[in-house]
């Protein structure tokens, strides 16, 4: 019959499914094998910005070692922080530089990532100062024109509250949140350059590596100087580029063998030439 | 004929399968009960410890909303979220009520079939294409008008778009559930389409047009990224419809992922907020609802 068949089928899947349950669970799931490969689970959690970095990091680790699972979750820099304070991850990322009260957790410096500010491709603006950009910022310059660019309004594009590259930039410039005019507020990178490449008017910031690797892409936007140093992956590496930030991983307390092989992997050469496919510049 | 609610007390032989049926449908409603209460509860929670650190008054009296500076005024959003669901509702139900009557009455067969698969497939559309279409073609459109473009018309606009195919569909199912023996009297007695319309199909499917319309503003104003992608997302009360704007869904999606303490409590209040809203919502479409009218 027809019921009968429907209610047998449920059994033994929910059985089967049981039984799968079971398996997970008897399985050590942080013990190491008698052998130099690494087992076993590691979490990262944090920056939004390291999270594809550190993603293509753990699958060349996992390659070489198939019984190691790398499970890699962003959600910013604070959620790094937070986690690894709580206990909850292995490894935090954080594209920042720690703050004074943040010396509870060891900061292992990753790489330099830069933040450049953008425009559209076809502004005649080529260069601004320091000083040009926050009067931009704070709503006191909203023409082009005032800056040797076309007579049209400025479209300020600024981050929500809580994104890495704002404290960069806020910090740089030396502004409070509160004092910014923004005409558009954005969530990650990609939504600002998708912004500018529309909007011949508008200016906007994002991570280096994000822009170059879009206009490689041949999106319609560019990186504009800042006093006079260009916005480039080489300039930040030679530590010219002002505005830039640390990414680092951190970990509290003694790291377990796990960790402690993940980031010693992460200042590996083969690791640096990873960091530089991701724009950003690696430790030396 | 009986309304059907007499089979609650008529049948006199209840079947077994009546009864499995039954309590099936009975833990089937608890749940959904229970998930609501339990979301609520969830979001109550969370949105709790906020109100230890900070006064109440001070989500409609803050200057701006910077919670890592201590201003935390969640007004502006309101006003945001409920103003984009008004706006989109003012395009489409007029929109959408007219196209199911044209399908419904005037359109012949052919192209009220083609018409229907149309707003099917749009209906199924997910709302982040409707919001890139919003990117690419509706805001650079308007920034020709008044830059930057992204602004409360962009959410106004892209919202319609999301919640029109539906509003047709059901005005059409609302349209078509009126008794054909109402339409065969009105005919006979010689009246115009316009006045069959007007005076027997519209006052008939007035109940059934005005719940769809309530669920469609439920889901106007849960909309989320379509929106967050083309408002501009400044918090302010907008002083014009080409001003940006933040509604209380995308002040949550922006800055969920990276909030901590105090601010995500102010989020998780966000998201209790619209709740609220969306409960005053159901309530006031409850109270002014028209009744049936029974001929």
């Amino acid at each position: 019959m027809f019921r009968t068949g429907l209610i047998t089928t449920t059994i033994i899947l929910l059985s089967l499914f049981v039984s799968a349950c079971e398996q997970t669970a008897n399985s050590p799931s942080t013990a190491t094998l008698p052998s130099d490969q690494l087992t076993g689970e590691l979490s990262i959690t944090g920056s939004s910005t390291i999270a594809p970095l550190a993603a293509e990091l753990a699958q060349r680790l996992e390659s070489k070692n198939p019984q190691l699972r790398v499970n890699v979750q962003t959600g910013g820099s604070s959620r790094g922080l937070a986690d690894i304070r709580q206990g909850i991850s292995d490894i935090g990322m954080v594209s920042r530089k720690l703050n004074d009260n943040e010396h509870d957790v060891q900061a292992h410096l990753l790489a330099q990532d830069g933040v450049s500010i953008i425009v559209h491709k076809s502004n005649p603006v080529t260069e601004l100062t320091t000083e040009q950009i926050k009067s931009v910022y704070l709503g006191k310059i909203s023409n082009w024109q005032s800056l040797t660019g076309r007579d049209k309004k400025i479209t300020v594009i600024h981050k929500a509250e809580g994104r890495s590259t704002l404290e960069v930039f806020l910090d740089f410039f030396k502004f409070k949140n509160t004092q910014i005019k923004p005409d558009i507020i954005i969530g990650d990178n990609e939504q600002g350059i998708k912004l500018v490449s529309r909007n011949p008017n508008a200016i906007a910031y994002v991570s280096i590596g994000t822009a170059e690797y879009n206009m490689k892409a041949g999106t319609s936007i560019k990186t504009l100087p800042l006093n006079g140093v260009e916005a480039t992956t080489e300039k930040l590496a030679s530590g010219q580029f002002p505005l830039s930030r640390e990414l680092n991983f951190i970990t509290k307390g003694k790291p377990s063998l796990l960790t402690q092989a993940y980031i010693d992997f992460s200042k590996t050469d083969e690791a640096a030439n990873i960091i530089k496919d991701f724009g950003f510049v690696p430790v030396k | 004929m009986k309304p059907p609610t007499s089979l609650k007390t008529s049948v006199l032989f209840p079947l077994n399968k009546d009864k499995i049926l039954l309590l099936g449908l009975r833990v089937l409603a608890g749940l959904s009960v229970i998930s609501l209460l339990f979301i609520l509860f969830y979001l109550s929670k969370e949105a709790i410890p906020v109100f230890k650190n900070i006064e109440s008054i001070k989500f409609f009296t803050d200057k701006s909303w910077h919670p890592l500076s201590g201003e935390y005024l969640l007004l502006p959003m309101i006003v945001g979220s409920l103003l984009i669901m008004a706006g989109a509702m003012l395009f489409s139900i007029p929109l959408g009520i007219f196209a199911a009557i044209l399908s419904q009455f005037y359109a012949p067969a052919w192209f009220a079939n083609v018409m229907q698969r149309l707003v099917e497939i749009l209906s199924g559309i997910p709302s982040v294409i409707y919001g890139f279409m919003g990117i690419i073609v509706i805001v650079p459109l308007l920034a020709r008008f008044e830059a930057p473009g992204t602004s409360v018309l962009a959410g106004v606009l892209v919202l319609s778009f999301i919640v029109l195919p539906n509003i047709v569909l059901i005005s059409r199912n609302a349209l078509s559930q009126v008794d054909a023996i109402h339409i065969d009297n009105a005919m006979s007695l010689g009246l115009s389409r316009y006045a069959i319309i007007r005076h027997v199909i519209l006052p008939q499917a007035k109940s059934g047009l005005f719940t769809g319309i309530v669920l469609q503003s439920g889901r106007a104003i849960g909309e989320t990224l379509a929106v967050l992608m083309v408002c501009g997302n400044v918090v302010q009360i907008p002083g014009s419809i080409f001003d940006p704007v933040r509604t209380l869904t995308s002040n949550i999606a922006l800055e969920m992922a990276y909030a901590m303490d105090d601010h995500r409590s102010a989020l998780f209040l966000s998201g209790l907020l619209l709740m609220g809203v969306v409960l005053i919502i159901i309530l006031v479409a409850e109270k002014i609802s028209p009744r049936e009218n029974t001929v």
